[in-house]
Protein backbone atom coordinates (compact mmCIF):
# COMPACT_ATOMS: atom_id res chain seq x y z
CA UNK A 1 0.00 0.00 0.00
CA UNK A 2 2.62 2.47 0.60
CA UNK A 3 3.21 3.13 -3.02
CA UNK A 4 -0.27 4.51 -3.21
CA UNK A 5 -1.01 5.87 -0.07
CA UNK A 6 -1.12 9.65 0.67
CA UNK A 7 1.39 10.92 3.46
CA UNK A 8 -0.62 14.28 4.36
CA UNK A 9 -3.15 14.50 7.25
CA UNK A 10 -6.20 16.25 6.14
CA UNK A 11 -8.71 18.35 8.12
CA UNK A 12 -11.77 16.25 9.71
CA UNK A 13 -14.31 15.49 6.58
CA UNK A 14 -11.90 16.42 3.83
CA UNK A 15 -11.23 13.80 1.07
CA UNK A 16 -7.96 13.43 -0.13
CA UNK A 17 -7.30 13.67 -4.35
CA UNK A 18 -7.10 10.81 -6.27
CA UNK A 19 -4.35 9.11 -7.03
CA UNK A 20 -5.18 7.34 -10.16
CA UNK A 21 -1.97 7.47 -12.59
CA UNK A 22 -1.04 3.98 -11.93
CA UNK A 23 -4.55 3.25 -13.00
CA UNK A 24 -4.68 4.42 -16.37
CA UNK A 25 -0.79 3.46 -16.69
CA UNK A 26 -1.63 0.14 -16.39
CA UNK A 27 -4.79 -0.13 -18.47
CA UNK A 28 -2.63 1.50 -21.46
CA UNK A 29 -0.42 -1.29 -21.17
CA UNK A 30 -3.12 -3.83 -21.29
CA UNK A 31 -4.82 -2.40 -24.14
CA UNK A 32 -1.17 -2.28 -26.02
CA UNK A 33 -0.72 -6.00 -25.52
CA UNK A 34 -3.73 -6.76 -26.85
CA UNK A 35 -3.37 -4.34 -29.89
CA UNK A 36 -0.05 -6.73 -30.73
CA UNK A 37 -2.08 -10.04 -30.01
CA UNK A 38 -4.38 -8.89 -32.94
CA UNK A 39 -1.02 -7.53 -35.35
CA UNK A 40 -0.17 -11.27 -34.67
CA UNK A 41 -3.49 -13.07 -35.42
CA UNK A 42 -3.84 -11.37 -38.69
CA UNK A 43 -0.64 -10.86 -39.90
CA UNK A 44 1.30 -14.28 -38.79
CA UNK A 45 0.53 -17.89 -39.97
CA UNK A 46 -1.12 -20.03 -37.49
CA UNK A 47 1.46 -22.63 -35.61
CA UNK A 48 3.20 -23.33 -32.39
CA UNK A 49 5.23 -20.70 -32.82
CA UNK A 50 2.09 -18.03 -33.13
CA UNK A 51 0.18 -19.99 -29.93
CA UNK A 52 3.45 -19.90 -27.97
CA UNK A 53 3.36 -15.85 -28.28
CA UNK A 54 0.27 -15.58 -27.42
CA UNK A 55 0.56 -17.45 -24.59
CA UNK A 56 3.52 -15.31 -23.36
CA UNK A 57 1.44 -11.80 -23.98
CA UNK A 58 -1.85 -13.61 -22.09
CA UNK A 59 -0.05 -14.30 -19.07
CA UNK A 60 2.06 -10.59 -20.07
CA UNK A 61 -1.52 -9.36 -18.89
CA UNK A 62 -2.52 -11.49 -16.66
CA UNK A 63 0.73 -10.38 -14.49
CA UNK A 64 -0.85 -6.76 -15.05
CA UNK A 65 -4.18 -7.74 -14.00
CA UNK A 66 -2.85 -9.60 -10.91
CA UNK A 67 0.16 -7.63 -9.81
CA UNK A 68 -1.55 -4.39 -10.25
CA UNK A 69 -4.99 -4.38 -10.61
CA UNK A 70 -5.53 -7.16 -7.52
CA UNK A 71 -2.44 -5.85 -5.69
CA UNK A 72 -0.53 -8.81 -5.38
CA UNK A 73 2.77 -7.07 -6.27
CA UNK A 74 2.14 -4.87 -2.90
CA UNK A 75 1.32 -8.03 -0.64
CA UNK A 76 3.88 -9.54 2.09
CA UNK A 77 6.36 -11.68 -0.54
CA UNK A 78 4.18 -15.35 1.06
CA UNK A 79 1.42 -14.25 0.03
CA UNK A 80 2.85 -13.84 -3.35
CA UNK A 81 4.16 -17.02 -3.63
CA UNK A 82 1.20 -18.65 -2.09
CA UNK A 83 -0.99 -17.69 -5.46
CA UNK A 84 2.30 -17.80 -7.84
CA UNK A 85 3.24 -21.51 -7.30
CA UNK A 86 -0.08 -23.17 -7.83
CA UNK A 87 -0.64 -20.80 -10.59
CA UNK A 88 2.67 -21.91 -12.60
CA UNK A 89 1.82 -25.76 -11.70
CA UNK A 90 -1.49 -25.05 -13.89
CA UNK A 91 0.50 -23.83 -16.67
CA UNK A 92 2.32 -26.97 -16.51
CA UNK A 93 -0.58 -28.82 -16.62
CA UNK A 94 -2.08 -27.41 -19.25
CA UNK A 95 1.19 -27.41 -21.79
CA UNK A 96 1.60 -31.14 -20.55
CA UNK A 97 -2.27 -32.16 -21.27
CA UNK A 98 -1.86 -29.99 -24.51
CA UNK A 99 1.12 -31.78 -25.91
CA UNK A 100 -0.98 -35.03 -24.92
CA UNK A 101 -3.85 -34.23 -26.70
CA UNK A 102 -1.96 -33.72 -29.93
CA UNK A 103 -0.03 -36.96 -29.44
CA UNK A 104 -3.21 -38.58 -29.38
CA UNK A 105 -4.45 -36.96 -32.57
CA UNK A 106 -1.31 -38.24 -34.34
CA UNK A 107 -2.10 -41.78 -33.04
CA UNK A 108 -5.90 -41.77 -34.02
CA UNK A 109 -5.27 -40.34 -37.77
CA UNK A 110 -2.15 -42.72 -38.13
CA UNK A 111 -4.38 -45.84 -36.69
CA UNK A 112 -6.41 -46.52 -39.74
CA UNK A 113 -3.78 -45.60 -42.14
CA UNK A 114 -1.50 -48.06 -44.52
CA UNK B 1 5.26 -14.11 12.42
CA UNK B 2 9.09 -14.38 14.77
CA UNK B 3 7.20 -17.20 17.10
CA UNK B 4 6.42 -20.45 16.37
CA UNK B 5 3.59 -22.64 17.63
CA UNK B 6 4.04 -24.72 20.33
CA UNK B 7 2.37 -27.76 20.00
CA UNK B 8 3.77 -29.38 23.26
CA UNK B 9 4.62 -27.43 26.66
CA UNK B 10 7.94 -28.26 28.16
CA UNK B 11 8.34 -29.03 31.51
CA UNK B 12 8.75 -25.48 32.66
CA UNK B 13 5.65 -24.41 31.34
CA UNK B 14 3.71 -27.33 32.39
CA UNK B 15 1.72 -24.77 35.07
CA UNK B 16 0.62 -22.77 31.65
CA UNK B 17 -0.24 -26.24 29.61
CA UNK B 18 -3.86 -24.74 29.51
CA UNK B 19 -2.55 -21.40 27.80
CA UNK B 20 -4.15 -20.94 24.54
CA UNK B 21 -1.66 -21.32 21.41
CA UNK B 22 0.08 -17.71 19.94
CA UNK B 23 1.77 -18.88 16.77
CA UNK B 24 1.01 -17.27 13.68
CA UNK B 25 -2.01 -19.43 12.70
CA UNK B 26 -3.37 -19.57 16.09
CA UNK B 27 -6.11 -16.90 15.67
CA UNK B 28 -5.68 -13.72 16.66
CA UNK B 29 -3.55 -12.13 13.93
CA UNK B 30 -3.41 -11.71 10.41
CA UNK B 31 -1.59 -14.40 8.92
CA UNK B 32 0.19 -12.43 5.25
CA UNK B 33 -1.09 -9.06 6.94
CA UNK B 34 -3.82 -9.58 4.91
CA UNK B 35 -7.31 -9.50 6.88
CA UNK B 36 -9.31 -12.70 7.30
CA UNK B 37 -11.87 -11.66 4.40
CA UNK B 38 -9.31 -10.73 1.89
CA UNK B 39 -7.01 -13.88 2.60
CA UNK B 40 -9.87 -15.96 2.03
CA UNK B 41 -11.03 -14.45 -1.15
CA UNK B 42 -7.70 -14.97 -2.55
CA UNK B 43 -7.66 -19.04 -1.74
CA UNK B 44 -11.19 -18.91 -3.10
CA UNK B 45 -10.18 -17.08 -6.15
CA UNK B 46 -7.27 -19.57 -6.14
CA UNK B 47 -9.67 -22.90 -6.20
CA UNK B 48 -11.65 -20.91 -9.43
CA UNK B 49 -8.55 -20.63 -10.86
CA UNK B 50 -7.91 -25.02 -10.61
CA UNK B 51 -11.40 -25.15 -11.67
CA UNK B 52 -11.00 -22.98 -14.94
CA UNK B 53 -7.58 -24.12 -15.29
CA UNK B 54 -9.20 -27.55 -15.06
CA UNK B 55 -11.53 -26.36 -18.02
CA UNK B 56 -9.28 -24.93 -20.54
CA UNK B 57 -6.60 -27.95 -20.61
CA UNK B 58 -9.58 -30.01 -21.24
CA UNK B 59 -10.21 -27.83 -24.24
CA UNK B 60 -6.37 -27.50 -25.19
CA UNK B 61 -6.65 -31.86 -25.11
CA UNK B 62 -9.69 -31.84 -27.01
CA UNK B 63 -8.91 -29.77 -29.26
CA UNK B 64 -5.19 -30.71 -30.57
CA UNK B 65 -6.72 -34.86 -30.63
CA UNK B 66 -9.11 -33.27 -33.54
CA UNK B 67 -7.83 -33.01 -36.56
CA UNK B 68 -5.83 -29.66 -38.10
CA UNK B 69 -7.04 -27.72 -41.45
CA UNK B 70 -4.72 -28.08 -43.63
CA UNK B 71 -5.70 -26.18 -46.46
CA UNK B 72 -5.55 -22.30 -47.73
CA UNK B 73 -7.18 -19.82 -45.84
CA UNK B 74 -9.14 -19.19 -48.79
CA UNK B 75 -10.63 -22.60 -49.66
CA UNK B 76 -11.66 -23.14 -45.88
CA UNK B 77 -15.03 -24.39 -45.28
CA UNK B 78 -16.81 -25.69 -42.19
CA UNK B 79 -16.85 -29.35 -41.81
CA UNK B 80 -16.55 -31.94 -38.97
CA UNK B 81 -13.29 -33.02 -39.75
CA UNK B 82 -11.66 -30.62 -38.18
CA UNK B 83 -11.72 -27.55 -35.67
CA UNK B 84 -12.82 -24.73 -37.37
CA UNK B 85 -10.36 -21.64 -37.43
CA UNK B 86 -12.15 -18.80 -35.27
CA UNK B 87 -11.91 -15.87 -37.09
CA UNK B 88 -14.40 -17.43 -39.44
CA UNK B 89 -16.42 -18.78 -36.59
CA UNK B 90 -16.63 -15.61 -34.89
CA UNK B 91 -17.05 -12.95 -37.52
CA UNK B 92 -20.33 -11.16 -36.73
CA UNK B 93 -21.22 -7.89 -35.22
CA UNK B 94 -24.35 -6.98 -34.12
CA UNK B 95 -26.06 -4.40 -36.39
CA UNK B 96 -23.49 -5.03 -39.10
CA UNK B 97 -25.20 -7.92 -41.34
CA UNK B 98 -23.59 -9.52 -43.47
CA UNK B 99 -19.88 -7.88 -42.50
CA UNK B 100 -16.92 -9.76 -42.40
CA UNK B 101 -15.59 -9.15 -39.53
CA UNK B 102 -13.51 -11.56 -37.77
CA UNK B 103 -12.89 -11.15 -34.10
CA UNK B 104 -13.96 -7.65 -33.95
CA UNK B 105 -16.68 -8.06 -31.50
CA UNK B 106 -14.89 -10.43 -29.17
CA UNK B 107 -12.11 -7.48 -29.01
CA UNK B 108 -14.59 -5.14 -28.02
CA UNK B 109 -15.86 -7.73 -25.22
CA UNK B 110 -12.48 -7.84 -23.75
CA UNK B 111 -12.31 -4.19 -24.20
CA UNK B 112 -15.38 -3.86 -22.46
CA UNK B 113 -14.15 -5.98 -19.81
CA UNK B 114 -10.85 -4.46 -19.21
CA UNK B 115 -12.40 -1.06 -18.73
CA UNK B 116 -14.68 -2.42 -16.16
CA UNK B 117 -11.67 -4.04 -14.56
CA UNK B 118 -10.32 0.01 -14.63
CA UNK B 119 -13.74 1.41 -13.18
CA UNK B 120 -13.39 -1.03 -10.31
CA UNK B 121 -9.69 -0.13 -9.67
CA UNK B 122 -11.04 3.10 -9.40
CA UNK B 123 -13.51 2.42 -7.01
CA UNK B 124 -11.26 0.29 -4.53
CA UNK B 125 -9.17 3.81 -4.42
CA UNK B 126 -12.21 5.78 -4.13
CA UNK B 127 -12.63 3.84 -0.71
CA UNK B 128 -8.98 3.68 0.23
CA UNK B 129 -9.96 7.85 0.50
CA UNK B 130 -13.18 7.26 1.95
CA UNK B 131 -15.03 9.37 -0.81
CA UNK B 132 -18.43 7.40 -0.76
CA UNK B 133 -19.77 9.26 -3.89
CA UNK B 134 -16.67 8.26 -5.86
CA UNK B 135 -16.80 4.97 -4.51
CA UNK B 136 -20.80 5.41 -5.93
CA UNK B 137 -19.77 6.68 -9.18
CA UNK B 138 -17.31 3.72 -10.22
CA UNK B 139 -19.47 1.01 -9.01
CA UNK B 140 -22.01 2.47 -11.05
CA UNK B 141 -19.30 2.46 -14.22
CA UNK B 142 -18.40 -1.45 -13.50
CA UNK B 143 -21.79 -2.27 -13.25
CA UNK B 144 -22.88 -0.89 -16.09
CA UNK B 145 -19.86 -2.73 -18.11
CA UNK B 146 -20.56 -5.51 -16.27
CA UNK B 147 -24.09 -5.61 -18.02
CA UNK B 148 -22.97 -4.99 -21.66
CA UNK B 149 -20.58 -7.74 -21.34
CA UNK B 150 -23.04 -10.05 -20.54
CA UNK B 151 -25.40 -8.23 -23.42
CA UNK B 152 -22.60 -9.12 -25.47
CA UNK B 153 -21.96 -12.09 -24.42
CA UNK B 154 -25.96 -13.41 -24.86
CA UNK B 155 -25.98 -11.58 -28.49
CA UNK B 156 -23.17 -13.55 -29.44
CA UNK B 157 -24.78 -17.12 -28.22
CA UNK B 158 -27.38 -16.50 -30.02
CA UNK B 159 -25.63 -15.63 -32.75
CA UNK B 160 -23.61 -18.75 -32.37
CA UNK B 161 -27.04 -20.79 -32.20
CA UNK B 162 -28.79 -19.76 -35.20
CA UNK B 163 -25.82 -19.75 -37.27
CA UNK B 164 -24.49 -18.01 -40.39
CA UNK B 165 -26.40 -17.40 -43.57
CA UNK B 166 -24.65 -20.36 -45.33
CA UNK B 167 -25.26 -23.68 -43.58
CA UNK B 168 -22.83 -26.49 -43.87
CA UNK B 169 -23.57 -29.86 -45.40
CA UNK B 170 -23.38 -32.45 -42.79
CA UNK B 171 -22.79 -35.82 -42.74
CA UNK B 172 -26.07 -36.99 -43.24
CA UNK B 173 -27.13 -35.01 -46.19
CA UNK B 174 -28.95 -32.30 -44.80
CA UNK B 175 -28.04 -28.31 -44.31
CA UNK B 176 -27.59 -27.20 -40.98
CA UNK B 177 -27.40 -24.09 -39.47
CA UNK B 178 -26.11 -22.98 -35.97
CA UNK B 179 -25.79 -25.04 -33.04
CA UNK B 180 -26.52 -27.20 -30.14
CA UNK B 181 -24.92 -29.74 -27.94
CA UNK B 182 -25.71 -32.35 -30.56
CA UNK B 183 -24.08 -30.84 -33.29
CA UNK B 184 -22.97 -27.78 -35.13
CA UNK B 185 -22.43 -26.37 -38.53
CA UNK B 186 -18.95 -24.83 -37.90
CA UNK B 187 -16.96 -28.17 -36.56
CA UNK B 188 -16.71 -31.31 -34.50
CA UNK B 189 -19.69 -31.47 -32.01
CA UNK B 190 -17.23 -30.51 -29.18
CA UNK B 191 -16.35 -27.47 -30.63
CA UNK B 192 -19.71 -26.25 -30.21
CA UNK B 193 -19.97 -27.95 -26.26
CA UNK B 194 -16.91 -26.57 -25.30
CA UNK B 195 -18.12 -22.82 -26.08
CA UNK B 196 -21.27 -23.17 -24.41
CA UNK B 197 -19.75 -25.17 -21.52
CA UNK B 198 -16.57 -22.75 -20.59
CA UNK B 199 -18.07 -19.33 -21.71
CA UNK B 200 -20.96 -20.21 -20.15
CA UNK B 201 -19.63 -20.71 -17.04
CA UNK B 202 -17.76 -17.61 -17.04
CA UNK B 203 -20.62 -15.83 -17.81
CA UNK B 204 -22.03 -17.19 -14.68
CA UNK B 205 -18.92 -15.42 -12.62
CA UNK B 206 -19.83 -12.48 -14.32
CA UNK B 207 -23.68 -12.31 -13.57
CA UNK B 208 -22.73 -13.35 -9.95
CA UNK B 209 -19.57 -10.23 -9.84
CA UNK B 210 -22.55 -8.08 -11.42
CA UNK B 211 -25.28 -9.21 -8.40
CA UNK B 212 -22.78 -8.75 -5.57
CA UNK B 213 -21.41 -5.54 -6.86
CA UNK B 214 -25.33 -4.00 -7.01
CA UNK B 215 -25.33 -5.43 -3.39
CA UNK B 216 -22.20 -3.10 -2.66
CA UNK B 217 -23.58 -0.22 -4.32
CA UNK B 218 -26.89 -0.80 -1.76
CA UNK B 219 -24.38 -1.15 0.78
CA UNK B 220 -22.55 1.69 0.13
CA UNK B 221 -25.43 4.16 -0.54
CA UNK B 222 -27.02 3.48 3.01
CA UNK B 223 -23.49 4.20 4.71
CA UNK B 224 -22.79 0.39 5.53
CA UNK B 225 -19.32 1.42 5.29
CA UNK B 226 -19.38 4.71 6.55
CA UNK B 227 -19.92 3.29 9.28
CA UNK B 228 -17.96 0.60 9.16
CA UNK B 229 -14.71 2.85 8.77
CA UNK B 230 -13.29 1.21 5.93
CA UNK B 231 -14.18 0.17 2.17
CA UNK B 232 -12.63 -3.30 2.21
CA UNK B 233 -15.80 -5.37 1.01
CA UNK B 234 -15.47 -3.26 -2.25
CA UNK B 235 -12.04 -4.04 -2.35
CA UNK B 236 -12.37 -8.17 -1.84
CA UNK B 237 -15.44 -8.43 -4.27
CA UNK B 238 -13.28 -6.74 -6.63
CA UNK B 239 -10.35 -9.18 -6.37
CA UNK B 240 -13.16 -11.14 -7.20
CA UNK B 241 -13.92 -8.85 -10.55
CA UNK B 242 -10.77 -8.68 -11.75
CA UNK B 243 -10.27 -12.37 -11.53
CA UNK B 244 -13.59 -12.83 -13.66
CA UNK B 245 -11.36 -10.22 -16.24
CA UNK B 246 -8.26 -12.57 -15.77
CA UNK B 247 -10.26 -15.58 -17.00
CA UNK B 248 -11.59 -13.84 -19.51
CA UNK B 249 -8.03 -13.01 -20.94
CA UNK B 250 -7.21 -16.38 -20.74
CA UNK B 251 -10.54 -17.64 -22.74
CA UNK B 252 -10.03 -14.75 -25.24
CA UNK B 253 -7.19 -16.46 -25.85
CA UNK B 254 -7.44 -19.94 -25.86
CA UNK B 255 -10.77 -19.93 -27.62
CA UNK B 256 -10.42 -17.24 -30.02
CA UNK B 257 -6.91 -16.54 -30.94
CA UNK B 258 -4.98 -20.22 -30.31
Amino acid sequence: MAAHATTETLPQGEIAKPNTGWIWRTFWVLVGITAVEFVFVFFMNPGTLRNSIFIVLTILKAFFIVGEFMHLKHEVKSLIWTILIPTALLVWLVVALVTEGSYVGEVLSHMFSK
Amino acid sequence: MAHSTTLQPNAASAAYADAPRTGTWDGGNEPFKASYGKLMMWFFLLSDAFTFGAFLTAYGLIRHKHGVYEGTAKAFHFSSAYWPTPDKVFNAFPGLHGLDLPLAFVALMTMILIFSSVTMVLAVEAGHRMDKADVQKWLLWTILFGTMFLSSQAWEWTHFINGHEEGTLMADGTVMHGANLAANQYGPPLFADLFFFITGFHGTHVFSGVCLLVWCFIATTNGTFEKRGHYEMIEKIGLYWHFVDLVWVFVFTFFYLV
